[in-house]
């Protein structure tokens, strides 16, 4: 493959030098063309035949300059965006977790939500811990959030003593391979009136009992609501994780803490992901979150059944990360940023932006497609795109 | 542990261009070098590499349609 890679390129630079082609492929096109060259079994005659044949058709499909690519963008995102479901269906799969899809998704994703509906990460493992059952459902569980209620073989209210007595199971603590020392010093951190004696624990109300006897019981009742919820292993921003095999052993999150993950030991810190894009951008600089968007859009649209064409995809992931950081399609982001007062004014909150600019003598310079339809001029778009300049030396 | 974020799949393959390479490549253009995509100055990767404002970095990535393309970002103040 390798040297008939090397052979395309040769009879390219060969063409390029006898008959000025000017022929610039990317390296896909090459791979393409080694491809057929060993398939079809070609002659080299005939493969300097497909070239040109490529190079016609390759200038063909060439975007014009002055064509409105981000209209024919918009409209090919938008015309299947009609077709998608406007709920949100459960993760394919994995039944209980649940993840934002359709076009909910999708707007969430042009929108740069900083906050999004569903966070969720995919988690994999080092080569070695692949297949390690053991050390993936230890992780899992350090990784997972867990509360004194998962571990619980018996939980009484004692309205005698006014004391909670909780019975931890050392069965459930096993197998989700907590630590028992851990549990103690978290318990012991959280309450200040507690005595454990071994799996029985027994914590009273910080406050005094002389306090108003009307509301003791209610106390009692909140304070046991804390024990049962009081968190005893996970990471920050992490709930539910499902744990699931195919190839090899992969975690699946609800929640999602891409920094402190990639930290792990064990972890495949190349393969794994969240679905936050703004985090990407945070942790992984903001080319991986122009990748994550171009990922989860066509994921997003190719779950539904609907196949858009990456380029235009790819265009809005570029504009929205031109500026370093992620920016929003839309009023607060990328439209609402515009140097057109008219073009600002045209798009959403007309009067703000009319008020504003005249309160700053904003100066409009017609460059734009939106402020010369408004006032009724040719557009700079396609053929209104050239213009005439005179050449002042042949007079 | 401390994790190298460049060897991340989403990562793509970001260096610093001398001067050379800039005037080089900037040659033939029509438009300036300085208005090129930007990249900001606390973004992890240019950290990663240490990359100071005013640099201009050669992207590499690995793209769906053309294989492999290069692309530019210059380094914001």
């Amino acid at each position: 493959m390798e040297d008939i890679i090397i052979k395309v390129k040769d009879t390219i630079a060969q063409l390029n030098e006898e008959e000025k082609l000017d022929i610039d492929f990317p390296d896909s096109y090459i791979e393409d063309l080694a491809k057929a060259y060993i398939k079809n079994d070609l002659t080299d005659d005939e493969l300097t035949e497909l070239i040109r044949k490529l190079k016609q058709a390759y200038d063909r499909a060439h975007v014009e300059a002055g064509e409105a690519v981000g209209t024919v963008a918009a409209q090919s995102v938008g015309e299947p965006g009609t077709q998608m479901t406007m709920r949100t269906f459960h993760y394919a799969g994995v039944t209980e977790l649940n993840v934002t899809l359709g076009l909910p998704r999708l707007i969430e994703i042009v929108d740069a939500r900083k906050e999004i509906a569903t966070p969720t990460m995919d988690i994999y493992f080092d080569e070695e811990r692949r297949n390690d059952e053991e050390f993936v459902r230890t992780l899992a569980n350090q990784i997972g959030k867990s509360t004194i209620n998962d571990i619980l073989s018996d939980f009484n209210l004692n309205y005698g003593t006014m004391e909670v007595e909780a019975v931890l199971d050392n069965k459930k603590i096993e197998e989700k391979r907590l630590d028992r020392e851990k549990i103690n010093a978290a318990i012991e951190k959280a309450f200040k009136k507690v005595d454990i004696n071994g799996d029985e624990i027994v914590i009273s109300s910080s406050k005094d009992s002389k306090s108003d006897s009307k509301f003791v019981i209610r106390e009692l009742r909140l304070l046991a609501d804390k024990v049962r919820d009081l968190q005893i292993s996970g990471i920050k921003g992490i709930g539910k994780v499902i744990i699931r095999r195919d190839d090899e052993w992969i975690i699946h999150t609800e929640g999602s803490n891409l920094k402190e993950i990639l930290d792990m030991e064990g972890i495949d810190h190349v393969r794994t992901t969240t679905n936050n894009i703004h985090e990407i951008g945070e942790v992984l600089g903001i080319e991986a979150a122009r990748q994550s968007i171009i990922n989860e859009a066509q994921n997003t649209l190719s779950e539904q059944g609907l196949s858009v064409d990456v380029r235009h995809i790819m265009l809005v992931a570029d504009i929205m990360t031109s500026e370093g950081v992620v920016k929003s399609i839309g009023r607060h982001g990328i439209s609402g940023e515009k140097s057109s007062v008219l073009a600002r004014a045209a798009f959403e909150e007309t009067g703000k932006h009319l008020l504003r600019a005249s309160i700053r003598g904003e100066v409009d310079d017609l460059t734009g497609i939106i402020e010369n339809i408004i006032i009724g001029q040719p557009i700079p778009l396609g053929t209104g795109s050239v213009g005439v300049k005179m050449d002042y030396k042949n007079e | 542990m401390k994790i190298d974020i460049q060897d991340h799949m989403l990562v793509p393959k970001h260096e610093i261009m001398t001067e050379e390479e800039i005037s080089e490549e900037f040659s033939d253009v029509d438009y300036d070098f300085k208005d090129l995509p930007k990249i900001r100055s606390e973004d992890p990767v240019v950290k990663a590499i240490g990359a100071e404002p005013g640099n201009v970095l050669r992207i590499t990535r690995e793209s769906q349609t053309a294989g492999v393309f290069i692309t530019y970002r210059i380094v914001e103040g």
